[in-house]
Order: C-alpha cells, then sequence, then structure tokens
C-alpha cells in the first residue's frame, strides 16, 4: 500500500492504467471475489474462472445453468443458479452441491454468515442452513428480492414487495416486518448493526434505524441502484446508479437523515459497481462506459485503472489486505492491478 | 437500429379455457427451429423439456411514482434479468398469463423497467378468444375485456363449435372493442406459427392494413366510430357493435405535426386520461423530419422512437390508434387537430 498515493490537486488526472496486468476471460463476468491469493471471476453462465497472481487462468464448471447470485466470505464462494442448485467452490477450486430444490427452480438469492451459516431462497421461500447443518425455512408474502445477515447474532433480513421481514431462525417467533411499499430487492445492515438498508425497484434506497424502525428515503437516482459497497468501519455507504458516486453518510447515530449525500467521481457515465477498500477511506468504481477509477473518499482525488470506451464494468474486488483490485466488464475482459 | 437487437416478447393472454396451454405447445412442439424461453404461471401443463421453461408467480406491484396504474410484474422483472444471463441461448420469449390476468401489469413491465428495456422489446399481445364462450365473458367478466382490448393478435379458437352466424355475431362483438388487431380464426389454435410470433408491433404500418380486415365484418366505412352504445344494422346483413364501455379511436393527418406542441399535448393525454386510455400506438410525421416517429404505450406509459426514413413513395401522414373505456373523443380529436403545423 505505501505506493498508493493519490495525486490529489492534480490539473490531469493521475492514471496507472499501465500498471493493470490484463487478463482475457472471454465471457461475460457478473462479479469477483478474493479466494486467498487468486481471485475468482464469476461468469453469467456456467463457470468461475480462477485467476492466480501470475495471471493463469483455470475455468471450473459449476453449474448446469446460469448463474443467477453468488456471495462469499474470502474462504469460499456460494452460488445459485438457474438449474435450482445451490454450489460452494473453495480456494482449491473444489466444488461442493450444497442444496439442489426439488422441482429445479430457480435459486435468486444467495447470502453468507461470517460463522459459515448460509441462506438462499427459491421464490417466496428463505431457508437457513446453520453451522450445524441445520436446516430451517420461512417464507414471506412474495418472492424474495434479497437476503442478507446481521453481522450479529443468527439474523437474516428477507427483502420482498413492500418491505424487509427480520428473521431468527434460532428463535420460534414469527419474523419482524418493517413496512415499506414497493419492491425491495438488494439489503444490507450496516456493520455497526446499527441500519438496515434496501434498494428499491425504482431508483431509490431505503433504510430503517433498526433501533426504533425510523425510515430514511434515499432518491434522486437516475437509474436503478445495482451496487452497494460500505466504507472500511461502515462509516459511509457508496452507490451506483448515477452518473457520480453516491455516498451516504452513516457515521452519526442518524445515518443519513437530514443529510445531503457525497457526490464523487463524476463523469458522462453511469457507475455500476462500487467496491470500498477494506482498509482505507479509497473506493473503486466501475461505469457503464467502461471507466474504472479509484477515489479517495476525503476530497474526490481520482485514479485512472481503465480508460473508457470498453465495454460495461460488471465486477470489481480488493483482496482482504486492500493490495490488489480485480476487475472485469460484461465482455470478459478483466484485470489485475497491485497497488 | 437497437430496436431490432432486442429479444422479442410475446406476451400470451386468454380467458380461462380459451386454449392457451393448446397454443402454448403447439408453439413448442412444432418444428420452427427457433428456441424459446417460456415463462408459464403454472407448471407442469407443458412437458416439453427442450425449451427453458421458468415457472413465474404472477406478482403485480405498483410503482412508488404516485400513479395507481403503473403496476408492473416484479417477478417478470427478476425473470428477465436472470434470463439475460443466458442470452443465445433462446431466440424469443413467451410470456404466458393466467386466464383471469390484467395484461397491463405485464405490458407496463416492458415500458418501465431500464434493464428490460434495454434487452427485450413487446412484440405482440396474443389474446386466444373462445368462439363459443367469449360473447358471454365479455358481459360478465372484465377481464375477457381487457384482454381483447389489449391484442395485437386474436386467436379466435373453436370456431367448429359455433355456427356461421354465431362466428359473425362473436367477430363483430370483438370489433367492437378492438378494430386494430389482426384476427384469426382457428379449430385447436392451428394457426400458422408466423401469424403470432415476432410479429413486431412496432411495426404499426400494420395498423392500416388491417383496417380492410375489420371491415369484411363490417361492410361499411366510416372514419370516426360511433358510442351510441347499441348495435345497429348498416344494411348489409352484418351487426356492428359498440361496446358499451370500450370504445376506439383513430386519428389521420396528411399534414404534419408539430414535434413540440404534439409530445407535450400526447403526455398530458396520457397522464390525465391514462387510466381510460389501455391501449395507444401512432406512427408521426412530424414537421421538418424525415424520420417515421412511432410510439405505442399502455396507460400513462408511453415509448416511442424514430424508426426510419420515411420512404419517397409513402405519404407523410400520421396516423394514432387509442383504445379505452369512455375516451374523450372530441377533446382528443381537438387535441390532436391543434397539434397540425399550420
Amino acid at each position: 500500500m505505501s505506493n498508493f498515493e493519490p495525486g490529489g490537486g492534480q490539473a490531469s488526472i493521475v492514471s496507472v492504467t499501465d500498471r493493470v496486468r490484463p487478463v482475457a476471460l472471454g465471457a461475460p463476468v457478473s462479479s469477483a471475489y478474493f479466494l486467498g491469493d487468486r481471485v475468482a471471476f464469476v461468469g453469467a453462465e456456467e463457470n468461475v474462472f480462477l485467476v492466480d497472481a501470475q495471471g493463469e487462468i483455470s475455468n471450473v464448471a459449476v453449474s448446469g445453468g446460469g448463474i443467477l447470485c453468488a456471495v462469499s466470505d474470502g474462504k469460499r464462494i456460494l452460488m445459485g443458479g438457474d438449474d435450482g442448485k445451490l454450489v460452494a467452490l473453495d480456494a482449491k477450486g473444489e466444488k461442493t452441491e450444497l442444496a439442489v430444490d426439488p422441482k429445479r427452480r430457480w435459486i435468486d438469492n444467495v447470502a453468507l454468515h461470517p460463522d459459515g451459516a448460509y441462506a438462499w431462497s427459491v421464490g417466496k421461500t428463505a431457508f437457513v442452513r446453520s453451522g450445524k447443518n441445520e436446516e430451517k425455512s420461512f417464507e414471506v408474502p412474495s418472492t424474495v428480492g434479497g437476503l442478507a445477515f446481521a453481522p450479529k447474532g443468527l439474523r437474516l433480513a428477507i427483502a420482498h414487495y413492500n418491505g424487509v421481514t427480520l428473521w431468527f431462525p434460532n428463535m420460534a417467533a414469527n419474523g419482524e416486518f418493517l413496512e415499506w411499499a414497493g419492491s425491495h430487492l438488494g439489503v444490507t445492515f450496516s456493520p455497526d448493526n446499527k441500519f438496515l438498508v434496501t434498494t428499491m425497484h425504482e431508483p431509490a434506497l431505503h433504510g430503517w434505524r433498526l433501533a426504533d424502525n425510523r425510515h430514511m428515503r434515499m432518491s434522486g437516482y437516475p437509474g436503478r441502484v445495482r451496487s452497494m459497497s460500505w466504507s472500511a468501519g461502515g462509516k459511509s455507504l457508496a452507490t451506483s446508479g448515477a452518473d457520480m458516486v453516491i455516498m451516504w453518510p452513516f457515521a452519526s447515530k442518524d445515518g443519513p437523515m437530514g443529510k445531503e449525500p457525497a457526490m464523487l467521481a463524476p463523469l458522462q457515465a453511469r457507475v455500476a459497481v462500487v467496491a470500498c477498500h477494506p482498509r482505507q477511506d479509497i473506493l473503486a468504481c466501475g461505469y457503464s462506459d467502461g471507466t474504472i477509477l479509484m477515489v479517495r473518499l476525503e476530497d474526490g482525488a481520482e485514479i485512472l485503472v481503465r480508460r473508457n470506451g470498453t465495454a460495461p464494468v460488471t465486477a470489481l474486488a480488493w483482496n482482504a489486505k486492500g493490495t490488489l483490485l480485480a476487475f472485469a466488464d460484461e465482455e470478459g475482459d478483466a484485470g489485475l492491478l497491485p497497488l | 437500429m437497437a430496436e431490432a437487437s432486442k429479444i422479442p416478447v410475446t406476451v400470451l393472454t386468454g380467458y380461462l379455457g380459451a386454449g392457451k396451454t393448446t397454443l402454448l405447445n403447439r408453439i413448442l412442439s412444432e418444428n420452427h427451429g427457433k428456441k424459446y424461453a417460456v415463462i408459464v404461471n403454472e407448471f407442469g401443463e407443458i412437458g416439453i423439456d427442450n425449451d427453458l421453461i421458468i415457472g413465474a408467480d404472477e406478482e403485480v406491484f405498483e410503482m412508488n411514482n404516485g400513479c395507481v396504474c403503473c403496476t408492473v410484474r416484479g417477478d417478470l422483472v427478476r425473470i428477465m434479468e436472470g434470463l439475460m444471463k443466458r442470452k443465445g441461448r433462446f431466440d424469443a420469449i413467451i410470456v404466458e398469463t393466467t386466464g383471469l390476468a390484467d395484461p397491463a401489469p405485464v405490458a407496463q413491465t416492458f415500458f418501465v423497467d431500464e434493464d428490460v428495456q434495454k434487452n427485450a422489446r413487446l412484440d405482440a399481445v396474443v389474446t386466444v378468444a373462445d368462439a363459443k364462450w367469449l360473447a358471454d365473458r365479455l358481459k360478465d367478466a372484465p377481464e375477457a375485456k381487457n384482454q381483447i382490448a389489449f391484442a395485437d393478435v386474436i386467436v379466435l379458437n373453436k370456431t367448429d363449435l359455433v355456427s356461421k352466424p354465431e362466428l359473425a355475431e362473436v367477430e363483430a362483438r370483438i370489433r367492437g372493442i378492438n378494430p386494430y388487431a389482426k384476427l384469426h380464426r382457428t379449430e385447436r389454435c392451428k394457426v400458422a406459427l408466423a401469424d403470432v410470433l415476432e410479429r413486431g408491433a412496432f411495426d404499426l404500418d400494420r395498423i392500416l392494413d388491417i383496417e380492410p380486415d375489420f371491415l369484411e365484418v363490417d361492410d361499411h366505412h366510416h372514419d370516426h366510430h360511433h358510442h351510441h352504445g347499441h348495435d345497429h344494422d348498416h344494411g348489409h346483413g352484418l351487426k356492428h357493435y359498440h361496446d358499451e364501455d370500450m370504445q376506439s379511436l383513430s386519428l389521420k393527418t396528411d399534414k404534419p405535426l408539430d414535434p413540440t406542441k404534439f409530445m407535450p399535448w400526447l403526455q398530458n393525454l396520457v397522464a390525465t386520461e391514462g387510466q381510460k386510455i389501455l391501449r395507444s400506438k401512432g406512427i408521426l410525421a412530424f414537421t421538418g423530419d424525415d424520420d417515421r416517429y412511432v410510439f405505442q404505450g399502455v396507460h400513462m406509459m408511453l415509448e416511442g422512437d424514430h424508426q426510419r426514413k420515411w420512404k419517397d413513395d409513402e405519404p407523410r401522414q400520421s396516423r394514432l390508434v387509442f383504445i379505452g373505456r369512455e375516451l374523450p373523443e372530441q377533446a382528443i380529436r381537438d387535441g390532436f387537430e391543434s397539434c397540425i403545423t399550420t
């Protein structure tokens, strides 16, 4: 990290494009994760490409169809497919089948808990399998839009129409329902467990302060928000959906209530993916025109990682130490940037 | 043009028992060399594993934009997103709706959702109707009437179960609601698939091509439709019905339209009367514009684009149709007139 020095205040943008190691995958990528020292680029269909530091690619077939959802804790990736299977892939490239829907219905969402429990959803039903391999399910009133585990305790947020249900799989009681009209898709807890935020079908976020379920409306986006990332320490939430990165402040007890978001890295293109650095106040953002920037949160100073004129960026990932940035686009052009 | 590279989506509607599944099975089993992704509401009725079959739940939700008729199928948004990961595995998409479904939310999904719109285009709404029972259903089932009003293509099925006069009667009923849809008379849904699929509802030239077909039933030419709420004989021995609450309205001009007047007028019209307007379509010739502008709409939602250059031998004529309930005909006519460049 010592050589990462954003050149704030300079007239022309600092570029590190010459330090990127290009990786040609040749198939569309939907997300990327680091598994140990390898990067796993999850394809839109069937395959995961494991790429080591030397740029060596190994291709693992994980699904009999399209991969609809994926999540990782840095040790393994869980993926749900349109073949009705939930599979895990570890750093060695070994695949394990975790669940199969008896009717081969789509596995739409997946979530991982830090203690190894995982959750997935099929239609209106969310399933949780704890570390002890105990399986439980919970049905919500409409199709599950997103799943997220709370950072503490075994509690699962299930996003659906008109709100989010918070479910404690180890308790007999029914879930707690947080109501807000509309279709809720992505869902995330703030790392301090105080806030819950959803991405909605319309271009807006909705949030709840969990202590008193107070509502937070975060709107004004020109497009739907598909990517959210908490900054190091959870001080703010970076989001896609506009032609700049929108950062909502969550450091105070009121979160973003009554506050303006920070707006960083404006371009003539839509932000498609955001990924905050795991340790420092820096983020990477990818745009619909292929541009990738690194941005310092403090002053908005930018560094160019990839130029525009390429396919929309679909995946960004930092390794745990924050010394490597991986990216990929819709057409399977990927790259690694060592810092 | 980007429109052409989008995956065509056929919406298949029809009241309970009309023969939707029969048509679907035909589409899937016939040797047409195409691969379809089919979104069905009930799994298991169709026994073909060659194509991509996805079960859907018909989950309709209201958009948070203060417009009560802006409903979309959330399940469809999700399924389309998943399907787009497998582009190249299929050539077209068919969405089957339940017999009691209102076609509006399905159609609106293809207007309102940015991502769906980017990848797919609504090709046509195909409605299967039961020749024997449709006339009754039009009286007691508002869903059946909506399905007819929404249709680009109507497959009038089970014609072998009715007499010739009965058939003429039900066709006249259909035409009273929707004179613009292409109508096919079938037994057991035996229709050339090319007449049902990939119709290019955007190719709105059909609107005019279809009027002569309408005249086969009506055999009486009139440029506007009355709204008397009764049926009357035109002296040709053929009945001409006007549906009590559903009408259509067509507008035409050979003079160019002023885009600075027309666009605000149309947008305001659908914003204020959108609940009554089920469908709207048009081909427009604007002043100083060498391109044809085409649009189609569902309730308050409109989608339009420059389609192509006007051909030299083609009259630069603007044509619009509206199908809806209690349409304020005179106000629409006056408004349209005021958009003509003087």
